[in-house]
């Protein structure tokens, strides 16, 4: 059996994904940046082997990605991360046409065709409002793990309005609410808030069609999942495998180095 | 005294010429002539690119400074962050306009410019073509005590309409223009003491014509695959012969020379880069400071700029034929084709779709690059309808960075790189040259 893996070297944490011949995900691993990106992402691959049950002679491709895909030095082919979330998301979610990603630092809208190639996308510039990092700000000034965020959110009866558009004065303006006595989830669901809506602007100007999908690491947030789809006035896709999207369709390219192009999964 | 010019080499013949070489000569000699000026009595002013009247100030032989190129200079010869932290040190907002706040920086370094002194000048001539020229000759008024002239070149008065050649509103624009000339003129006089010889404005217009005529031949010449020259790296040396030799025999030449160079590389089958994958646009101003390793992001994947609207309109707006000076009416000419050249500039996002539509046609190109400017919000306004029709209308790819003109500190690699590559991998996935070896040549260089 020939095996392929994708890893992804993101700015908070790297994603590795290990696909057999029929495409299947057979191993995965996520991993902290807490060392260099060389090493995180050959850990990441390893613990990704591990959990497959299979040793590194039997990957006969491995496609890097993200913004350390240079990092992956035993990677035979670096793709961007905007493709490979497009064929991640295609994969996962046959009639995907809209990709939004929110990772650590970076949100992207991907305009993509039903055989998984980008059409048109757009990025935050320079700015990390309206991606994960927000949120981080928001969990250091909560002093509450980002797991939480989403759950106390939802609970929210009366939103503050977030009205900086910079993560770093973000948090300088929850700990301003919060000290004023305003409940910690109507001070989160206005910084979800904040964080939606600019992700819907940045998918309008791909043009938003039907299905989207919510990929990266915040789409496991679940007030961000609801606000998107209240925002978008459409349901959104998001998959258990939604954080590893990117390695996934890294994966995917590998997958087609070795064994040729391939049909479109069925749904 | 030896003038600058007796002691420079001479131009070189058109085999041995290279157009970077020659061009930077000349931009050499420019410099050289500006510190000389003081000392040899000759009346300064300060131009803008746009909206400028060289004609009339050559004709009384006024040394001219480009405040804007004299601070692209400094993006160019990596000096320009030290301009700009002295503005913003004296307090100025880092959201101005940097080339501004280089040429403040020039101010408080008492003119001291990487490429040599600058002089004062007597005479500084802004227009309304950029709202910030006017802001910017009042910085020079207060601080240095310069006398300055305004242009108030009309602009668009209806939308969806662009005024043509012999129309009503031309005309009276026209009128309107050449009685600021003749104000002008006034000025010049009093300064220099000298009467406008009109044979004389007469001659500097029939080189600007015959400058336009060869500049537009070149332009053209981009449209043979493989590209002859990169329209964001070599195109912006040959503007800035463009605008500072404009009227000079010295521009003449260099372009005469340089469509013959460019014609027998054509005839070659010569293109700038080796093989060539993808034909590009580039739409918007420049980023200077990082223009290199811009052009390289985009060759490693074999893509060629192929064509940029900003050589026609920072070349003065000129286009082929309706542009020309009619030399027989020398300073009626001029003010028609100020009035025109302006309206075009000031109207120029409203049909930046269609024209940019027509130039994807001309060139063949597979798609368009633009380049917002963080230090210009005006320049960057259309861009993202304009972005939006090539998308959804004719199906064109289109690429969106943004950084600085000057500034090295809007400039992130790793986020333009990573943009670059995705625009690349999806022209390959659309079917256009295969981006294996790209992907290969990106790896390595970035290794």
């Amino acid at each position: 059996m020939k095996y392929v893996a994708g890893v992804d070297v993101g700015s908070t944490q790297t994603k590795a994904v290990i696909l057999d011949e029929h495409r299947a995900i057979v191993g995965r691993a996520l991993l902290d940046m807490e060392t260099s990106m060389t090493t995180v992402a050959q850990d990441a691959f390893r613990a990704a082997l591990e959990a497959a049950g299979i040793a590194e002679g039997d990957v006969a491709w491995v496609a890097g990605t993200g913004y350390g895909r240079y990092k992956v030095t035993f990677g035979r082919e670096q793709v961007t991360e905007i493709s490979c979330h497009a064929r991640g998301a295609v994969t996962l979610f046959p009639l995907t046409r809209t990709v939004i990603d929110v990772g650590g630092q970076d949100t992207k809208a991907i305009s993509v065709a039903p055989d998984g190639k980008v059409l048109n996308f757009t990025m935050n510039d320079k700015c990390a409002a309206g991606t994960g990092r927000f949120l981080g700000a928001a969990s250091f000034a909560l002093e509450m793990p980002l797991s939480e965020l989403g759950p106390l959110a939802l609970k929210a009866t009366n939103p503050v309005r977030i009205t900086t558009t910079c993560t770093v004065f973000a948090e300088s303006e929850i700990i301003s609410h919060l000290s004023k006595g305003l409940l910690p989830e109507d001070v989160l669901m206005g910084v979800h808030q904040a964080i939606a809506s600019r992700c819907v602007s940045l998918a309008r100007r791909v043009g938003i069609a039907s299905e989207v999908t919510f990929t990266g690491g915040v789409s496991r947030n679940v007030a961000m999942v609801r606000l998107l789809e209240e925002q978008l006035e459409m349901p959104v896709n998001v998959s258990q495998d939604a954080h590893f999207c990117g390695a996934l369709g890294a994966a995917l390219y590998a997958h087609e180095r070795v064994h040729g192009a391939q049909p479109a999964l069925a749904a | 005294m030896n003038t600058v010019a007796e002691k420079m080499p001479p131009a070189p013949a058109a085999a041995g010429f290279d157009p970077r070489v020659e061009g930077q000569r000349l931009i050499r000699q420019w410099y050289a002539e500006l510190e000389q000026a003081s000392e040899l009595g000759q009346p300064v002013a300060n131009v803008f690119v746009m909206g400028n009247a060289v004609e009339i100030l050559r004709a009384f032989d006024f040394k001219l400074v480009f405040p804007e190129i004299n601070s692209l200079q400094t993006g160019v010869r990596k000096a320009s962050e030290e301009y700009i932290r002295l503005s913003e040190d004296y307090g100025m907002s880092p959201d101005v306009c940097s080339y501004v706040k280089a040429d403040v920086g020039l101010i408080l370094k008492e003119h001291r410019h990487p490429a040599g002194r600058i002089p004062k000048a007597h005479l500084a001539v802004a227009s309304n073509m950029c709202n910030t020229f006017i802001k910017w000759a009042e910085i020079w008024e207060r601080w240095l005590k310069t006398p300055t002239f305004v242009l108030d070149l009309p602009g668009q008065r209806s939308a969806g309409w662009q005024v043509r050649p012999g129309d009503a509103q031309h005309a009276a624009d026209a009128r309107w223009v050449e009685a600021q000339f003749q104000e002008l003129i006034a000025r010049c006089e009093a300064i220099t003491g000298r009467k406008l010889d009109l044979e004389r404005l007469a001659e500097i217009e029939e080189r600007v014509n015959r400058m336009v005529l060869h500049w537009n031949n070149v332009m053209v010449l981009n449209r043979v695959c493989p590209a002859p020259y990169n329209a964001m790296l070599d195109g912006l040396t040959f503007i800035g012969i463009m605008n500072v030799y404009r009227g000079a025999p010295e521009g003449v030449e260099f372009m005469r020379t340089l469509e013959e160079h460019l014609k027998a590389k054509v005839a070659r089958g010569e293109g700038r880069v080796a093989e060539e994958r993808f034909r590009l646009l580039f739409s918007g101003t420049p980023c200077y400071v990082s223009m290199r390793r811009l052009v390289e992001l985009f060759e490693t994947w074999g893509g060629v700029f192929a064509y940029s609207d900003y050589l026609t309109f920072a070349a003065g707006g000129m286009d082929a034929a309706e542009l020309l000076y009619d030399t027989s009416r020398p300073l009626e000419s001029l003010a028609e084709v100020t009035a025109l050249a302006a309206q075009r500039g000031l109207s120029n996002q409203f049909f930046a779709h269609e024209r940019l539509a027509r130039q994807i046609r001309d060139y063949g190109a597979d798609g368009v690059v633009f380049h917002g400017i963080k230090s210009c919000r005006f320049v960057s306004s259309g861009m993202a309808d304009t972005r939006e029709y090539l998308n959804r209308r004719l199906e064109v790819p289109t690429l969106y960075i943004e950084s600085d003109l000057i500034d090295p500190r809007y400039w992130s690699d790793a986020q333009i790189k990573n943009r670059v590559d995705a625009f690349f991998e999806a022209l390959g996935q659309r079917g256009g040259a295969a981006p294996a070896r790209g992907a290969a040549e990106a790896q390595r260089r970035s290794a």
